[in-house]
Parts: C-alpha cells; sequence; structure tokens
C-alpha cells in the first residue's frame, strides 16, 4: 500500500473515531439532563469504543475530546450508582406506578393522605419588648432626612500631581501588594509557631487596636483559604487554633470548601484584651 | 443541688423556647451551632427535655440532618450543622389544615409535586411537574402554585429548571409514610374497584 493510501486511511479512522466519541458525549448528556436510564449507556462498551480509539489521538483536540467523554462517562456511573442506591432504600417506588397511582386519585383523597405525614413547623413572628427597645433607641438616634439629605458642599481645588506615598498616605494604593501582604503574614504566623507548632486564633489575630485585629482576621481568613495555614478546631472546648503549612496547599476542586464562621466581634476584642476571652 | 440545677435548666428551657419558637432569620428553625453558643454544650439535652415537655402539647423538636441522617448517634460536628425546629408531632385535620390557610387545591398540588420528586429520585424537571399539575389544576393555579412551594421552601428549583426537595420539606414532611400512604389507597380502591 502507498504512503499517501495509509495516510488516507489514517484520517478517515481519526474521522470516525471523533464521530463516535461525539455521540457517546451527546448520549450521556441527554441522560443527564433530560433525567434518563442511566444504565441506558453500556460502559463496558463505551470503555472499549474509548480504548480503540485512543492510540491515534495526538493532538490536544482529540485528546481533550477524548478526556470529555471519559468525564461524561464517569458522571453516568455516578448516576448509576445513585440510582442503585435509591433503589436499596425504603422510599424506591416505581415513578410510573406512582404518577398513574396520583392521577387516578382525587384531590379530597390526596390530601387526606398527605395530611397523615405533613408535620407543619411551628413559629411565631412577634414584636418582642427588646426588639422595641432596639427601635426606640435607633429611631431616637436616626438624624432627620434634611440633615441625612443634605448635599455635601464640595469645595473647589486646583488639579495637582500627587506623590505615590500621598496615595498610600490616603489609603487610595496599599504600600505593599495583597501577595506581598499574605507572605509576610505567612512568615510572622511561622515565626510564631516555631516553638510550639500552633497558636490559639485569637492570640495570633489579636491586637492593640480593634480595627487592626480586623485586618488581621482578614487576612487571616486569606491564609486558610490559600492553603498557607490550616484551622484546627475542638468545638465542645469552644476553642480554635491555627497551624501553618510549611508549604502553601492547593485544595482539591472536588472535595468541598467548608466555611468557618468566627465572630470579631467589639466585645471578643474586649474580652480578649483583659485576658478573659477563651 | 438539685435544686440548683433544675433552675439552671430552667432557665436553659426557656431560652431553647424562645429561639426555637421564634423567627430570627429569613428562615425558621435555629441552627446547632447557634444553639450551643447560647445554651452551652449540653444543648441536646436541654432538647431532650423540652422535647418531653412538647409531648404534652403534641409538639416535637425535629432535627434535620445537612447531608442524609446518620446510622448511629449524630457527631457535635453533625449537630453543629444540622437545622433544629418545632413541628406539630400528631397530624393535622382537614378542617384545620384550612384554618392554616392551606386550600385543598394547593395542598394537594403540594402533595403531587413532593411525592413525584421522592419518586424520581429527588429530581424532577418543572415541566413534567407542572403537566402533572395541569391534570387537575388550571394552568395559571398550577404555575403559582410551583412558585410558592419555591418561595415556601418545599422545594428548589435550579437554573436548568430541575426541582429538588427543599428544607422545608425534609423538615415537616415524612416522606417514607407518604410513598407508603399513596401506594396504599391506590391498592385498597383498586380492590374495591
Amino acid at each position: 500500500m502507498s504512503k499517501t493510501a495509509t495516510k488516507a486511511s489514517k484520517r478517515q479512522r481519526k474521522r470516525l473515531g471523533r464521530e463516535k466519541l461525539q455521540q457517546i458525549i451527546e448520549m450521556c448528556r441527554s441522560v443527564e439532563e433530560r433525567g434518563l436510564d442511566p444504565f441506558l449507556v453500556d460502559v463496558d462498551d463505551v470503555i472499549a469504543v474509548i480504548r480503540e480509539y485512543f492510540p491515534e489521538w495526538e493532538d490536544l483536540d482529540d485528546l481533550c475530546l477524548d478526556a470529555e467523554t471519559i468525564n461524561r462517562l464517569a458522571s453516568v456511573i455516578k448516576l448509576q450508582s445513585e440510582w442503585v442506591k435509591h433503589r436499596s432504600t425504603s422510599l424506591y417506588t416505581d415513578p410510573f406506578l406512582l404518577e398513574e397511582k396520583i392521577k387516578t386519585l382525587e384531590k379530597e383523597a390526596i390530601v387526606e393522605l398527605f395530611l397523615q405525614a405533613w408535620h407543619p413547623v411551628v413559629e411565631l413572628e412577634q414584636i418582642s419588648l427588646h426588639s422595641l427597645k432596639n427601635a426606640l433607641n435607633y429611631w431616637q438616634n436616626l438624624a432627620p432626612l434634611e440633615e441625612r439629605w443634605r448635599e455635601t458642599v464640595l469645595e473647589e481645588v486646583e488639579t495637582g500631581v500627587a506623590s505615590r506615598e500621598e496615595l498610600v498616605e490616603e489609603r487610595i494604593l496599599a504600600d505593599e501588594t495583597f501577595a506581598e501582604e499574605l507572605k509576610r503574614f505567612w512568615e510572622e504566623l511561622k515565626a510564631k509557631t516555631r516553638k510550639k507548632e500552633k497558636i490559639s486564633y485569637w492570640d495570633f489575630v489579636g491586637a492593640d487596636s480593634y480595627e487592626e485585629t480586623v485586618h488581621r482576621a482578614y487576612m487571616t481568613s486569606f491564609l486558610v483559604t490559600y492553603g498557607y495555614a490550616t484551622f484546627e478546631i475542638y468545638p465542645l472546648e469552644e476553642e480554635v487554633f491555627i497551624k501553618p503549612n510549611p508549604k502553601p496547599v492547593l485544595k482539591q476542586r472536588s472535595q468541598q470548601l467548608v466555611s468557618i464562621p468566627i465572630s470579631i466581634s467589639f466585645e471578643e476584642w474586649k474580652k480578649w484584651k483583659e485576658g478573659t476571652h477563651k | 443541688m438539685r435544686g440548683k440545677r433544675k433552675a439552671y435548666y430552667a432557665s436553659k428551657l426557656k431560652r431553647a423556647t424562645h429561639l426555637l419558637f421564634y423567627r430570627r432569620h429569613k428562615k425558621p428553625g435555629v441552627k446547632g451551632w447557634e444553639l450551643r453558643k447560647n445554651l452551652g454544650k449540653d444543648y441536646p439535652k436541654v432538647l431532650k427535655i423540652l422535647d418531653d415537655y412538647l409531648e404534652r402539647l403534641d409538639l416535637q423538636v425535629k432535627t434535620v440532618f445537612e447531608e442524609e441522617r446518620p446510622a448511629g448517634k449524630p457527631t457535635p460536628e453533625q449537630l453543629d450543622k444540622a437545622r433544629f425546629f418545632v413541628t406539630l408531632r400528631g397530624t393535622l385535620t382537614a378542617k384545620e389544615a384550612k384554618m392554616v390557610g392551606w386550600r385543598i387545591d394547593d395542598l394537594a398540588g403540594l402533595a403531587v409535586t413532593i411525592a413525584y420528586i421522592i419518586s424520581r429520585r429527588g429530581k424532577a424537571s418543572r415541566k413534567e411537574v407542572e403537566k402533572l399539575l395541569r391534570e387537575k389544576l388550571p394552568k395559571w393555579r398550577a404555575d403559582l402554585n410551583l412558585d410558592r412551594y419555591i418561595r415556601y421552601g418545599y422545594i428548589i428549583q435550579d437554573e436548568k429548571e430541575q426541582l429538588y426537595l427543599g428544607w422545608r420539606t425534609q423538615a415537616e414532611v415524612d416522606q417514607k409514610a407518604l410513598i407508603n400512604l399513596l401506594l396504599g389507597s391506590e391498592e385498597t380502591s383498586s380492590v374495591n374497584a
């Protein structure tokens, strides 16, 4: 066979492979989006096709298509596992059977049945003396509209040139980039934990002023989010420690990120200053 | 000593009642960590005492876990993340349900919507549910009701118009009982027919 003929047949095989992968992607997508039975997809067959054409792929686009196919197939396998899990639970029922039953029942009968399974939440929305007192305080301290809506009189000044230092002083520019500040913060944490591995959260974020404490808490949240440090939380003791990581740890996207709310109120800061905070 | 402990729990019970009955956030109910902060580490014990007390009033403290209900005893972390509500322990009669502000059509629609989503493994397209509701309700009411169920938290809708069970269904509806009752009732009517 001539070289040209071999090339042509290879090209044709690639085209056929691409088409097959596209078809698989479409099939998986429709199972996912239209809620079809995930067992319509024969995983073994699909894997055989992917494996058959894999040696042909050289271009980045083809490799991406291959990866996309595997990704879609993984989603279908996940649906299959959820389906098996659901069938094994006591909640499983044939959807068509239930649909038929719903259609044949009178609405009064449906309500009668629903009421036997319904335990509504009890809740009250009422004004309390405490909230009335707060509202009155707010009203007393509220400036009249005339004052609040008064236009600010702007003084006209001549245009001039401001230096970088002046902008930093006015807090328009930061004197270091955020990344630099975060790194400096990380070094500080490492230095403070050199002897005892971890430090109490409040001992680390607490500063002489409340504003500075809030700023330090803000930076600390980024230290943890970006993997420069880890929290150690003891819920029963209500204690939070922070521990630096030797190297920033990048979190996997598949891992669910958890938000940890920590209150930095003025009262808590005062308690910490007085040494009574836990 | 005993009297001191009694007074301690009595004051915690009052605090727990205030927290659980009065709505503090957009959603009713209180998170476990909020209860721990307000009542202390032994808040599960306080809730147990409150639940025993509420039994006489046909009410109960209901725990809805963030994920599936743990098989064994829940850990403090799972309890912290759970949401606690006060719900009716028993059930309402049809007459009482009207007093709560629900029309019979709305309640029937809610029952059908929830049952259908459960049967579809917890996810169903809005179009399918609308189609089912429109068999017995006028189109405008079916649409309006679905929006109402979403607003109340019985169901959730995503950007692809897929419907899921919401936090309120988890808190208020005994899903297993609902399905069994629906299936059971049909069997009876078939026998009668």
